[in-house]
């Protein structure tokens, strides 16, 4: 494998990683703007602009988009998060090129009035059918307080008053701000035709906006609150506590991702061992959100009413332990066997090697071969491990629960 | 690429499937049992899952911590589900400790513990299950289509019920365990990286004199149709849908695949377009085939708020009858291309690979090559699709809804029965 990058005044920067025995192609533009950019009035937005992007261009319709993508027996998607907007294609190798014209044209969406009210009712019934599914609300009200007037605690998906309220006038502008050359990336893994990857895009981006679009950067006040949310009806409850984290560049992110795995992984883990083989809980996770310029440890409990305040107290009491005693020599080295064969497994698919390149790109302008990153993992000692154990879960989280009024 | 089934019978029943991909660094098996919902006794809803879990803590010469620690220091990705007619082990591992994990593996379905002080963890552990899924209304939906359309033994599903699983004992399980998780019927599929030799030769020493009953005969399906409603405190009303098409195992299959494809497959398909993009009427809308015991139906899925869910219903079955108003040649080469590129990408993941080679097996009793499914898929026309709509009309209908209105399926609609 070979890491191919491209970059000129004239375009976005193309980056490749070249597998020629690959029998697929994987495509993706990766644009550095997510809810995290977003005005108040407008959180949603980026989310919205997402499925707009697939309603039509001057070139084609909304219609003519679906269409081809089909025809290019793609496998394709869209996602948001809140530091990002990603839009991807695996195809066979030999539509590359028609793959990345409709990716690189869907880029310039027409954003016509009709469609986007039509596309808003869409939206709202993501937003209604999210709603209805629980610990959804439980995420996004934890982030809100915990990240307090930092852009992060913005909802990816905005809530029923934003999208109800939103013009097509501020996604036009909001677009124009934020899907600019120096913002987006072209990533591409697997059987790649590099040379034609770069004269196309070259050739399409060029009236492209150009100018870096501004992201605010500022360090986080992280608060603490204790929030109980009533949800007729629910009959598991819900738990999430948000502690303080590490950014995507932070070299801890290693020993932050092994010490999760150590108390929280869905299989062997102390919480697996405390709550999930003793059937006391459904779910109890941990893992980290890494952002640009901070980050948050998020846990999550889903157990049976009646439970919860003893399983909380046990969550907690393994936290004491491991701030005190820190983890095991053979823990540490489960952890690593564990982790490392998972990167190993996925690597296998040009698919999951796009992600891991455009989110490393996007965040990073780098990318470290599986190889090194294996390394790192190896490198991570039981220290580390209690240090960063010290800089997040000795902190008091904020924490949100979903319960049932009646329990 | 040449792809070539590797296939051999032991004498006890056991099949071993293989199919090499030596492009990668993985070894996967998929593990079919006879032990799914649809031998549980009656009253023992979940026993299954139950049974599932319980073989999981402990077996062999190891506990469950012992056994998880091992899997983990192997650096196997596993999981296991229960099916109406299976119970299923999966594994992805580094190719070099297949063996290794193969004989724990064997060790779990022959000699696991049981361990009774275990019992009712187990069984909150399937509570849990259960209310989580009580909190998922598009799931419940299907969980409640699925009890609705199929009768007893079909119509069970993986979470069983409280009752069922509270009425759980260790004889129950001992029962269980030595009914269906045995030789005949069990099916053990490996894809990727691997000598088959020296798989034979690991299955042979530690499956080869497994013995136990053959697997007992089940009655015919006789699904049920018409509308059932479960009340849910929610935004939005989930519709599902069920009506009758070929199974998995019929000739005609391929045709039906194609009509459910023209349908769903895909964001130009017509169910998107029409509930979807025109209409804004979902965020999520689709159709897939589904087969049990011999019988194929169609099974279709719509989320609304509730105030438009007349709505969608009426737009779902006229979206489904406009198949019978023609397929346009480029639909239809959409849905090729869609298809064939999916038989492309299959070769990237050796746990997908296994699973699709193991569940042929059970299906047909051998496994269709990519060359044999690219002819199908190329023998299609818009003609002969449009000819097999109207010799096979949809017919029998099953809708469930959840949410806080029911529905009703429209007069008119062609049931047999009700």
């Amino acid at each position: 494998m070979e890491l191919l990058t491209h970059k000129t005044d004239a375009g976005p920067e193309i980056i490749a990683l070249s597998d020629p025995a690959a029998f697929t192609v994987s495509l993706g533009w990766f644009v550095k703007t997510g809810s995290r950019d977003e005005k108040f009035e407008i959180a949603g937005v980026s989310h919205f602009l997402e499925h707009m992007v697939f309603k039509g261009t001057s070139k084609r319709s909304a219609e003519a988009v679906n269409r081809e993508l089909d025809h290019l027996g793609a496998q394709s998607n869209a996602y948001t998060s809140e530091d990002s907007t990603v839009f991807y294609a695996s195809v066979v190798p030999e539509c590359q090129a028609r793959a990345v014209d409709l990716l690189t044209d869907l880029m310039s969406p027409s954003l016509g009035e009709q469609e986007f009210e039509t596309e808003r009712q869409v939206v709202l019934e993501e937003i209604a059918m999210y709603d209805d599914q629980p610990p959804y609300g439980a995420f996004e009200k934890a982030m809100e307080l915990f990240f307090g007037n930092h852009p992060l605690a913005t909802r990816v998906l905005g809530t029923v008053e934003t999208v109800s309220e939103m013009s097509v006038g501020q996604m036009r502008e909001y677009h124009s701000e934020r899907y600019t050359r120096d913002n987006m990336f072209l990533i591409a893994s697997g059987k790649v035709d590099f040379a034609q990857l770069v004269d196309h895009v070259e050739e399409h981006t060029e009236r492209w906006p150009t100018g870096a679009a501004p992201r605010q950067h500022r360090a986080p006040i992280f608060t603490t609150h204790d929030v109980l949310i009533e949800r007729e009806a629910t009959h598991q409850h819900y738990a999430v506590k948000l502690w303080p984290g590490l950014s995507c560049n932070d070299p801890r992110r290693y020993a932050l991702r092994m010490l999760c795995t150590i108390l929280a992984d869905d299989s062997g883990s102390r919480l697996f061992w405390e709550l999930i083989d003793t059937g006391k809980a459904e779910t109890a996770a941990l893992w980290p959100q890494l952002f640009d310029d901070c980050g948050c440890l998020l846990g999550y409990l889903c157990c049976a009413p009646e439970d919860a305040e003893e399983n909380i107290e046990t969550m907690q009491s393994v936290f004491d332990d491991v701030l005190k005693n820190g983890v095991t020599r053979k823990e540490l080295e489960l952890a690593k066997n564990k982790i490392q064969a998972g990167l190993i497994l996925s690597d296998e698919r040009p698919s999951n090697r796009l992600f891991a390149l455009g989110q490393s790109w996007l965040t990073r302008r780098s990318y470290e071969p599986l190889d090194v990153i294996l390394e790192r993992f190896a490198s991570v000692s039981q220290q580390d491990i209690l240090d960063i154990a010290h800089r997040t879960l000795n902190h008091t989280p904020t924490t949100v629960q979903i319960v049932d009024p009646e329990s | 690429m040449n792809q070539e089934l590797l296939h051999r019978q032991f004498p006890n029943g056991l099949v071993l499937l293989g199919e090499h991909m030596p492009w990668l660094r993985s070894a996967a098996f998929t593990f079919l049992l006879p032990a799914g919902t649809c031998y549980e006794p009656d009253g023992f809803d979940g026993l299954a899952g139950v049974s599932c879990e319980m073989s999981q803590r402990g077996c062999g010469k190891l506990d469950s911590r012992e056994f998880l620690e091992e899997l983990d220091s192997l650096g196997v990705d596993r999981g296991s589900s229960i099916t109406t007619n299976h119970t299923s082990f999966s594994c992805a591992m580094p190719s070099k400790v297949l063996p290794r994990v193969i004989d724990l593996y064997s060790d779990l379905v022959r000699r696991p513990h049981l361990p009774e002080d275990q019992l009712n963890d187990a069984r909150q552990l399937g509570m849990q299950d259960l209310r989580a899924l009580e909190d998922e209304p598009a799931h419940r939906c299907f969980s409640e289509l699925k009890r609705f359309r199929f009768p007893l033994p079909y119509g069970r599903i993986s979470q069983g019920t409280r009752e069922g699983l509270a009425a759980i004992e260790l004889s129950h399980l001992h029962d269980f365990f030595n009914n269906n998780f045995h030789p005949t019927g069990s099916i053990l599929a490996v894809a990727g990286n691997f000598d088959w030799e020296q798989l034979c030769n690991t299955v042979e020493a530690s499956l080869g004199d497994w013995a136990g009953p053959i697997e007992p005969a089940l009655p015919p399906l006789q699904p049920r149709f018409g509308s059932s409603h479960t009340d849910h405190a929610s935004n939005q009303t989930h519709l599902a849908l069920a009506y009758d098409c070929a199974p998995y195992e019929c000739k005609d299959y391929y045709m039906a695949r194609a009509l459910v494809g023209i349908l769903s497959d895909g964001m130009s398909s017509r169910l998107f377009t029409e509930v979807r993009e025109k209409r804004g009427l979902v965020y999520s809308v689709f159709a897939t085939c589904f087969s049990l015991a011999a019988q194929g139906c169609v099974l279709c899925y719509a989320g609304t708020t509730t105030n438009r869910a007349e709505e969608t219903l009426h737009v779902l079955l006229e979206t489904i009858d406009s198949l019978g108003q023609g397929i346009n040649q480029d639909e239809l080469e959409r849905l090729k291309n869609r298809s064939k590129s999916s038989l492309v990408m299959e070769q990237e993941s050796s746990a997908g690979r296994s699973s699709q080679i193991a569940n042929d097996w059970f299906a047909l009793g051998r496994v269709p090559t990519r060359v044999e499914l690219c002819a199908q898929i190329d023998s299609l026309t818009c003609d002969s699709l449009l000819e097999y709509f109207h010799a096979h009309k949809p017919k029998n209908f099953s809708l469930v809804t959840v949410g806080s209105q029911a529905l009703e399926l429209p007069s008119g609609v062609a049931n047999t029965q009700n």
